[in-house]
């Protein structure tokens, strides 16, 4: 079977694709949308969501889990709104928008690096190293050379979702929104890019994978520590592409709605998720690129120095890691999301361009600087 | 249009018509491609409210926005009309007691307080009511003014987006109103305070319920300024935002916590104490530029004052009478009322003709939860008052409000919207 798969890549790219999407993204991101609720009761007094429940037929059995549920209700709940679409909305842009926002995020999930390479054949012994592998399983779907290139190419795509959601659906709330949106995102972009020269310098590749490998096993020598304004940067303008709070001008719920006010039922639903599949994606590029990405502290590929595991066990177990740092990044930007308030437009603009922007320059002269003393030492 | 009111294309005017009155396109333009002439814009009429999630007690706001920011405004209260002062003329002065809850919504019984004091002062008893009831106005209004201000403050951040303290400054003023429910028998309808005293003596143990609770809301105001005072996006969005100057908000008319946001220490409280407020230790706190962080911080301390006020009045609370002992004014007990016919009969005759006041008028004034909030009474020498009128703070903010916003962004037209704090029950009437 693995065999057949190291063979026809294709294939096995078809199966990571609804691995990551089926059982990792977007189970996440529906359960994000019952974590932020239960969170945020949580950090308010509030009892949040915990009535949802699942009835076992024939056994009587109730299954509650603390209203883990209830993203199945919403879900069904927004699956069965009527699709309701405003008279004089441009019908064609309006139904392409909730695509143009969903599907660039989920498209740039192709060159995360889920976990290290399966080294076919030698499943269950325990290996030193790659190196003697006929064949091996990347656990990536894509590895392309330009990496993060391909991130920046298709995040800024994102925008179009937004502004024209906001544009074509003829609201003079939704249309400021969408021009929030435009500005805020191709602002914070520059920022985005540029934040993470310094790390490009560092690692000397735009691969994600190769980027992790450059990090290794010691937590010391991960990329948070030798890019720690890099780090701040780009999670700060990242959050701002995730249009979550403090960013949330977009949506602005007090003041503009929202650039989705004429969305209802499943339409509006992927704005929903989208967002939250967002704040997965911007969890795993800050895993990947500050965090070690698959990597767990002490981890060699033939086990601990004080257990040896075999090869299987090593990969599942840094997959796992992997999974426990995106989800304490996604709980972090909740955290985020909910203790701090909402920037004013100019505030935004002034931040981004001139805070964030001379920071970004500096850190990739300070990194630049500091790589060539290196090669020269 | 209903009642004559002017479309959004009547109201713009001034800038709104100077910008629209712009050459569509500069002579030429188009013509080269390298045409470095400015692109021409026009200003966007845009309706806020009366129904947006933002306009909590239903206004309507027409702005003139160039890009985001606010060249005109229209702000048309009265979406909230319902008639309080010609149904007051209809119903017994008692009667008009649960009307006047629904005045400030957040802080009924400082209403309640208000208009019993503009009957008691056309009646002329108004140095007769008996301490204890005093006592306990100054009790329930304090408890009132700080669940006015919870609120307010409360919404402050969740308007400009911190949700969180919001929902801390909600969880206080329930259990202010628990306490109230206690006492009252409503949670927010209280109707309790009537001509010549209040409805019922305090509970047993209110006092000690009360110290209880302004200890754990002390708590949660400490949390609350934890979280947002020092937060920067926080200040930022508030501070130097919607300033007004002494002079301006006087010549407006503005009074209470907004007044004093500019530096201006009036308190109808200190200035012309009634009830028992001038045996009160408690200081007027005001602010320095105006602005709608300023609005914020007088808020936060008054609240503390009147902790302290109300601390100092359990202590000094004296035993009595909790109304006024005259049979024309306050209801028989019930044991009178089922046992003797001369207690039926004032009790019929309270209900059915009311609390008959000799002819005159009467203003009388005290401090509500977002200013001076005045009671204007004419009586003929019947049960039910000739004319009612009623001068409401917020209304009289609210004629500010353009100003405030114009020239600002439309994110700021909500903070300080907010801090203004117009409350529809109290504005429109």
């Amino acid at each position: 079977m693995l065999e057949f798969l190291a063979d026809h890549s294709a294939i096995a790219a078809l199966l990571k694709v609804f691995f990551l999407l089926m059982a990792f993204v977007m189970p996440l991101a529906s359960l994000s949308t019952w974590a932020e609720r239960r969170q945020s009761a949580m950090m308010q007094d509030r009892l949040g969501p915990n009535r949802a429940e699942i009835t076992i037929p024939g056994l009587g059995w109730t299954l509650r889990l603390w209203g883990i549920t209830h993203f199945v209700a919403d879900a069904l709940k927004m699956a069965f709104k009527e699709d309701l679409v405003p008279s004089k909305v441009d019908r064609v842009l309006y139904g392409i928008a909730p695509i143009m926002a969903i599907a660039p995020v989920l498209i740039t999930f192709a060159i995360v690096p889920f976990g290290s390479d399966l080294c076919v054949g030698k499943m269950t012994e325990i290996i030193t190293s790659l190196e003697g592998c006929r064949r091996t399983i990347p656990l990536q779907v894509v590895r392309l050379d330009i990496g993060m290139l391909f991130y920046f190419a298709l995040a800024s795509l994102a925008v179009y979702g937004t502004t024209l959601a906001g544009w074509s659906s003829y609201n003079k709330w939704s249309l400021l929104g969408g021009l929030r949106a435009s500005s805020q995102m191709m602002s914070y972009e520059v920022t985005m890019g540029l934040s993470l020269m310094g790390a490009f310098l560092y690692y000397g590749t735009l691969e994600p994978n190769a980027m992790v490998l450059a990090q290794g096993d010691n937590p010391l020598n991960w990329g948070l520590f030798y890019q720690p304004l890099g780090f701040i940067l780009f999670l700060t303008a990242a959050i701002a592409e995730t249009k979550r709070a403090p960013f949330d001008l977009p949506e602005g719920e007090p003041e503009l709605i929202g650039y989705f006010v004429e969305y209802s039922g499943m339409r509006f639903g992927i704005f929903f998720l989208a967002e939250f599949i967002e704040t997965i994606f911007l969890a795993a590029i800050v895993t990947t690129v500050f965090l070690g990405g698959w990597h767990v502290p002490g981890l060699h590929e033939d086990g601990f120095s004080f257990l040896k595991l075999p090869h299987i066990a090593v990969v599942l177990l840094r997959s796992a890691v992997w999974g426990g740092k995106i989800l304490f990044l996604c709980w972090l930007q909740l955290l985020i999301r909910w203790t701090l308030p909402r920037f004013r437009p100019d505030q935004l603009m002034r931040m981004g361009w001139k805070q964030l922007l001379p920071l970004s320059l500096l850190n990739i002269v300070l990194t630049a600087a500091w790589v060539l003393w290196r090669s020269a030492h | 249009m209903v009642f004559g009111m002017p479309t959004p294309d009547e109201i713009v005017s001034g800038a709104a018509r100077e910008l629209r009155s712009r050459p569509q396109f500069p002579p030429g333009f188009g013509e080269d491609a390298d045409d470095d002439a400015p692109l021409p814009t026009e200003p966007m009429t845009i309706n806020m409210g009366p129904s947006h999630p933002a306009m909590h007690g239903t206004v309507r706001i027409i702005l003139t926005v160039d890009g985001e920011t606010v060249k005109e405004a229209d702000v048309q209260v009265g979406y909230l009309h319902r008639c309080f002062e010609k149904e007051a003329e209809y119903a017994t002065y008692t009667q008009v007691f649960p009307y006047t809850d629904r005045l400030n919504y957040v802080s009924p019984l400082l209403n309640n307080v208000g208009f019993a004091m503009a009957a008691e002062k056309l009646l002329g008893i108004s140095d007769k009511i008996p301490e204890r009831a005093q006592y306990i106005r100054v009790l329930i209004g304090e408890i009132s003014r700080i669940t006015d201000h919870l609120t307010c403050v409360g919404a402050s951040g969740m308007e400009v987006g911190a949700f969180t303290p919001f929902l801390w400054m909600i969880k206080c003023r329930e259990w202010l109103w628990e306490l109230l429910e206690e006492l009252t028998g409503a949670r927010l309808t209280h109707s309790y305070v009537r001509i010549g005293g209040v409805a019922a003596d305090l509970t047993d143990n209110f006092a000690q319920r009360l110290r209880d609770v302004l200890a754990k809301c002390r708590e949660a105001m400490v949390d609350v300024e934890k979280l947002i005072v020092k937060n920067r996006i926080f200040r930022d969005r508030m501070d130097g935002v919607a300033v007004i100057s002494a002079e301006e908000a006087v010549a407006y008319g503005w009074t209470g916590p907004c007044l004093r946001s500019t530096g201006v220490p009036y308190d109808v409280r200190k200035d012309h104490p009634y009830l028992v407020y001038d045996r009160f230790d408690f200081d007027v706190p005001v602010g320095s530029t105006g602005d709608n962080y300023d609005r914020f911080a007088v808020r936060m301390e008054e609240m503390r004052q009147s902790m302290r006020i109300l601390e100092q009045a359990l202590d000094q609370i004296p035993a009595g009478p909790f109304k006024l002992d005259d049979p024309r004014i306050s209801l028989p007990p019930k044991s009178q009322v089922y046992n003797t016919i001369e207690g039926m009969i004032g009790h019929f005759k309270q209900i059915v003709d009311g609390v008959k006041i000799p002819p005159g008028e009467a203003y009388s004034y005290t401090e509500g939860g977002n200013g001076e909030l005045g009671f204007y009474l004419v009586s003929d020498g019947t049960g039910r008052p000739y004319r009612c009128h009623v001068r409401a703070p917020c209304f009289i903010l609210m004629q500010s409000v353009p100003k405030l916003i114009i020239g600002a962004g439309v994110a700021d037209i909500i903070p300080t919207f907010g801090m203004i704090n117009m409350i529809g029950g109290e504005c429109d009437r």
